[in-house]
């Protein structure tokens, strides 16, 4: 579904792309959100999330791997590229060696409806949002063929806490989400940033324009947050308690497809929480009388920038809570998922409904 | 039902007041923590600011009266072997050679003006074993064996961790000991032709001077 013309038309004119019947720019397409989760993983998702923790315990993080510790991640990678790949010997060969790899292209998957700027997007599903929740749901099954596959009871243990976890926070997340797409009145990802943009910028945000969505809002971010295993919500991975939950027996590049999946959907959740409730692409910066500040930071460009700009921030946000909350127990977490964002998720969706219907 | 509403205030207060935390502490990474010492009276009150200490790079100092690595004054050391005996780890390996009667005045004084009767070929601290008890430096008549305020002084092969103090080389030692046979050799045989002569022994020189008394170490 194409809302305007001028939508998608760097992705459309890349995937008419062939060599002699060989369908190289849909590879292209698909390759560019791939090559842009390795490099943010490795800049900002490690080295970031390093460097982030460090100042806010009043460290300096990595400084010995080239100036100010740049290129730390590479070592790591390095490192990683080096490990043995030790498949255990009780493990289930298959499963194990599998888990990863659904992980990962689960957490891949989503990003295919997600738009980089007006016109670049993998597929503008008329059900993107959508496929965009359900998709991530394939990382359970990832997650628990690992830790069952494992073979190991820390890993069960941190696959079956893992599957509880992100099935209840489906819930409470998807009804928030709803309640963004009622008010963009689709489930495009594009129609989300279209009906969001506009020359006033941040004003026309669905965060600003509804009096209640500050509720979905925050309840998507919390149930991101489990879904994504990040702190506080990171019982399935429990270093203290699980040894590494779900991942303990993997080495090497399979632990960093973990990570990488991990880095994949910490952007995807963070994205979608801009796209629904913050423009996505669209520019915050309003229009004052002749500064046309909107207008100058509008565009296919802008917009990649724009989006990636909001991800990062939540990104950082995430990181934040993760530096500074402790991890929840079990049953605290299954208590604020059923007792309490459930509940307020469904009073935002009525009181949404209310709004969109008689505002 | 006021229960749960009022833990909901609780954890969203308690999240705001643990967020401003550590953005504050975020903020202020830009700056190091100041280096009031524990004796200033804001030491407690410096608590924004990074506190890595990049060691090799940066170290703290030590205090100038602080007692790490051990450094023996070969000069002012008269060979008394008492630090040897005094160790509790047998840290310290000395060997002395007796000076001979015209090398005395080669081997000079301490620079407290006692005279050195002794060559001190090896004085071996092996600063791996020490465990700065201070004892060695108790008891030392001369005051030349001190703990130094070097602490760091780590190697790669453990044998680098013994330091040589002795003063002379092993050419040099082994012409001393010649020497000092040679002079024995003299001595008994002039003692054996005193004794033929049927006159009384040649009076042994004035014994070692006694250890200076510990006194204002002693509190150590």
């Amino acid at each position: 579904m194409s809302s305007s013309p001028s939508l998608n038309t760097w992705s459309d004119a890349l995937s008419g792309f062939t060599i002699g019947g060989f369908p190289l720019g849909l590879i292209i397409v698909a390759a560019i959100p791939l090559v842009f989760i390795a490099l943010y993983a490795l800049t900002y998702g490690v080295y970031g999330e390093r460097k982030f923790s460090a100042f806010m315990q009043d460290r300096l993080g990595p400084m010995e791997v080239g100036p100010w510790g740049i290129l730390q991640t590479l070592a790591d990678i390095l490192k990683l590229l080096q490990k043995e790949d030790i498949v255990p010997t009780v493990a289930d060969k298959f499963l194990f060696v599998i888990g990863p790899l659904i992980m990962f292209v689960g957490s891949f998957l989503a990003f295919a409806v997600l738009p980089f700027g007006p016109a670049f997007i993998g597929a503008d599903l008329n059900v993107g949002l959508f496929y965009a929740v359900g998709i991530v749901a394939l990382e359970v099954v990832g997650i628990l063929a690992s830790g069952w596959g494992s073979n190991n009871k820390w890993a069960l243990y941190g696959a079956i806490r893992s599957v509880a976890q992100i099935v209840s926070y489906e819930i409470p997340a998807s009804i928030a989400l709803l309640c963004g797409a009622m008010m963009a009145g689709s489930l495009s990802m594009q129609h989300f940033n279209v009906v969001q943009s506009g020359p006033y910028g941040f004003m026309h945000f669905f965060l600003f324009r509804n009096p209640i969505a500050w509720l979905p809002f925050i309840i998507y971010f919390i149930a991101s947050l489990a879904e994504n295993n990040r702190a506080p919500f990171d019982i399935p991975e429990a270093e203290s308690e699980l040894v590494a939950g779900f991942f303990t027996e993997y080495t090497g590049m399979k632990f960093a497809m973990f990570f990488l999946a991990e880095y994949g959907s910490m952007f995807m959740v963070s994205a979608v929480l801009s796209i629904v409730f913050l423009g996505g692409w669209a520019s915050p910066l309003p229009n004052i009388g002749g500064l046309a500040l909107n207008t100058m930071t509008s565009g296919p460009v802008w917009g990649a920038i724009w989006i990636i700009l909001k991800g990062f921030f939540f990104i950082f946000v995430q990181m934040w809570l993760r530096w500074t909350l402790p991890r929840l127990r079990v049953d605290q977490l299954m208590y604020l998922c059923w007792k309490v964002l459930t509940p307020f998720a469904f009073i935002a969706f009525v009181l949404t409904a209310v709004w969109e219907i008689y505002m | 039902m006021s229960e749960y509403f009022s833990n909901i205030k609780t954890a969203t207060t308690t999240i705001a007041t643990g967020l401003t935390i550590t953005l504050r502490h975020f903020i202020n990474a830009v700056k190091r923590k100041g280096d009031a010492g524990i004796d200033d009276a804001d030491f407690f009150r410096q608590v924004d600011g990074l506190c890595t200490l990049q060691y090799p790079r940066e170290v703290m100092p030590t205090p100038a009266n602080a007692r790490y690595r051990l450094y023996n004054n070969i000069d002012d050391c008269i060979g008394c072997n008492q630090c040897d005996r005094a160790c509790p780890v047998e840290c310290i390996t000395i060997e002395t050679i007796k000076v001979t009667a015209d090398d005395l005045a080669i081997c000079g004084k301490t620079s407290g003006g006692q005279q050195k009767r002794m060559w001190v070929p090896v004085f071996d601290i092996d600063v791996a074993k020490c465990m700065t008890c201070g004892i060695c430096v108790s008891v030392c008549p001369t005051e030349c064996l001190v703990h130094t305020p070097v602490a760091d002084f780590s190697e790669f092969d453990v044998r680098n961790m013994v330091y040589h103090f002795g003063n002379l080389s092993k050419i040099e030692a082994q012409a001393k000991t010649k020497k000092l046979e040679e002079e024995k050799a003299a001595k008994a045989k002039a003692a054996e032709a005193a004794a033929a002569s049927g006159q009384a022994p040649v009076p042994k020189p004035a014994p070692k001077p006694a250890p200076k008394p510990a006194g204002d170490q002693a509190g150590e």
